[in-house]
């Protein structure tokens, strides 16, 4: 499903060129739930942001479904975001001023789903998450693991088969924490693939597929999928 | 993303910052109601003069004695002339075939009395045909009968404010006056009228134009109506008019004739000029608007750089983020502007309760123009910040808490 072949990414800061990321590998089957780890700085966040089309390799190919996405334009990679791609932030990143139905609502009105469509999906992503109750609460009225659960539902109301997760407990007390990263392995059950970057080695060892990364290299990868 | 998506979008932007929006909304608004109430009273005022000229009468023409001097050394006004303009001058203009009425004035001023009352006015000599050509109208009696011009007689007619300081409520009608050394008996009362530019014809006494010519012991006329047989003759009727004195001054040309078409054309050059100028300077507070439109747009995109970096994330467009934004700078000055209106119709209504006598009228382009400008400015100022907030590198917008 997901494939990258020798990327590199390359930041300039100041008069260093600093390489976050260097001639990485990786391939990626249907329905894996991978955890990156590393030291802050390795480049967990930066593979995790390419593979989510957030950002593009100066150098490498990603092809995603069989299509290389670097050749994609803009546009075109919006709409791939928009149909395959869900993302959890650590910062949960709801827009504080519309309630949690709003939020959820969000990538359904930006594809231009009808307004009927969408009210059956949101509902359905929120009862999902055990959120119908908290509908109409806008962000500051629910708690963090509340919000993480909003966000998990906007992530996955447009039914995408990859979950690019970035620290999605690392803001959060460690009950909120364990529900969500059960949220996130049952939706795994489902078949969608979870990639999730964490620096919490027991959220790692839960997940069947490690990568280790630092300085911008993959250094150890456990069972790595064969003949993908 | 759906248009009304779009507007909803927006609208709850718009809405979820109160402070910030009523700021713009009042900045926009202060400048449409600037232009629009401006304009309104620059309309006002050119109304108003062409309403005070329209009341002198129509198609006039004014023959001054004297000619008005464009060459040579530093010259009055009106260039000193050794002949008189006269009542046979006057008289004589009426043998034009584009003249209709022809009223000979002569101005003086002289103390009139009745019983113990005294009153020092102007005395305005003429004949029955100003009455026509002035547009007068009676409010009680007659105007001084059209007799042969050239015999006086001891008629006069009363402005309104004098008759009411002379007689009070008492009957003024075939009383007998005095006006200067000379008995006159009142045979009408002009209705109110008020100001007609400068001359308040309340406060005129009006009699035969020979009769006036005695009192004040002089042959010359101050100067002569005449009023054209309709608008395309007012041109000849000039011509004609000079023919006719030119050839009564032996051969001299020493009138001037105004037409009042003239006089009417300039004044509204004049203010069509002014109610530009003065739209124009509040178009500037409108400018001014877009500006702040511009600076809280940027505030807005940088503020909401997580937002618009998770609206990428989520599948937003560089498209969709620009329309979103430009839509809620589109928003905020429509709203300005549609407050701005209200605020100029109640400054126009308060205006016409302070002025009733002057017209504020709005001019329909008014409105459509601050209307447009407003949304345009919006959109042009718009523009720089929605761009920015399209150009947003998500993984930057989103490394921010």
């Amino acid at each position: 499903m997901i494939h990258l072949a020798g990327i590199e990414r390359v930041f300039q800061v100041g008069d260093e060129a600093v390489h976050a990321l260097s001639h990485v590998n990786l391939s990626v089957a249907a329905g894996e739930h991978i955890a990156i780890m590393g030291p802050s700085g390795s480049g967990k966040s930066t593979l995790l942001n390419i593979i989510g089309l957030l950002d593009r390799p100066d150098k490498g190919s990603y092809q995603l479904d069989d299509v290389d996405t670097t050749e994609l334009s803009d546009q075109e990679q919006a709409e791939v975001r928009s149909h395959k791609i869900g993302f959890i932030f650590q910062f949960f990143h709801l827009v504080p001023r519309l309630t949690a139905a709003e939020n959820v609502e969000l990538p359904l009105m930006l594809a231009g789903m009808d307004p009927e469509e969408r009210k059956t999906r949101v509902q359905g992503a929120l009862k999902a998450l055990g959120l119908s109750e908290r509908a109409r609460h806008r962000p500051d009225q629910l708690s963090g693991g509340q919000r993480q659960r909003v966000a998990i539902a906007r992530a996955t109301v447009m039914e995408p088969h990859i979950i690019l997760a970035d620290e999605p407990t690392g803001n959060l007390d460690r009950a909120s924490g364990h529900e969500v990263v059960q949220i996130l392995e049952d939706l795994n059950e489902k078949g969608i693939a979870i990639i999730m970057v964490t620096h919490d080695p027991d959220l790692g060892r839960r997940a069947a597929r490690r990568i280790q990364m630092v300085d911008g290299q993959i250094s150890e990868d456990t069972g790595v999928a064969t003949n993908l | 993303m759906k248009s009304e998506d779009v507007f909803r979008f927006s609208v709850k932007a718009v809405s979820g910052y109160p402070a910030r929006t009523a700021l713009m909304i009042l900045a926009m608004a202060i400048g449409v109601a600037s232009v629009v109430l401006l304009t309104a009273l620059g309309e006002g005022a050119r109304q108003y003069v062409i309403n005070e000229f329209a009341s002198l009468g129509t198609n006039l023409l004014v023959v001054l004695p004297g000619r008005s001097e464009t060459t040579g050394g530093p010259p009055p006004l009106l260039g000193q002339t050794p002949r008189d303009l006269t009542l046979e001058d006057a008289l004589a203009l009426k043998r034009s075939a584009n003249i209709r009425a022809v009223a000979p004035i002569t101005v003086g001023s002289a103390p009139v009395s009745w019983r113990q009352r005294d009153r020092e006015v102007t005395v305005l000599g003429s004949t029955a045909e100003l009455f026509d050509i002035r547009h007068l109208s009676m409010a009680l009696g007659r105007f001084i009968s059209a007799g042969d011009p050239s015999q006086g007689s001891a008629e006069s007619v009363l402005g309104y404010k004098l008759k009411r300081e002379l007689f009070g409520n008492q009957s003024a009608l075939g009383e007998w006056i005095r006006i200067g050394d000379r008995r006159f008996r009142v045979v009408g009362v002009l209705a109110q009228k008020g100001q007609s530019l400068g001359l308040d014809m309340g406060d005129v006494v009006i009699v035969p134009v020979v009769s006036a010519q005695s009192l004040f012991n002089t042959s010359a006329l101050f100067r002569v109506l005449a009023e054209a047989k309709g608008r395309d003759a007012i041109a000849r009727a000039k011509t004609a008019v000079q023919d006719i004195v030119r050839a009564r001054h032996e051969g001299e040309d020493d009138i001037t004739v105004i037409t009042q078409d003239a006089v009417l054309a300039t004044f509204d050059k004049i203010f069509k000029a002014l109610t530009l100028g003065v739209g124009g300077i509040a178009a500037i507070s409108l400018g001014v608007a877009g500006i702040l439109i511009m600076n809280v747009m940027l505030i807005a995109v940088s503020q909401r750089t997580t937002e618009i970096g998770l609206l990428k994330a989520v599948g937003g467009q560089e498209n969709q983020i620009l329309s979103l934004f430009l839509a809620e700078a589109a928003i905020l000055a429509l709203v300005g502007a549609a407050v701005g209106l209200l605020l100029a119709l109640g400054g126009v209504w308060a205006a016409a309760r302070v002025f009733p006598n002057f017209p504020v009228p709005v001019p329909f382009w008014a409105l459509g123009a601050a209307t447009g400008v407003s949304l345009f400015t919006g959109l042009i100022f718009g523009v720089l910040p929605a761009r920015r907030a399209a150009k947003l590198d998500p993984v930057q917008a989103l490394s921010r808490r």
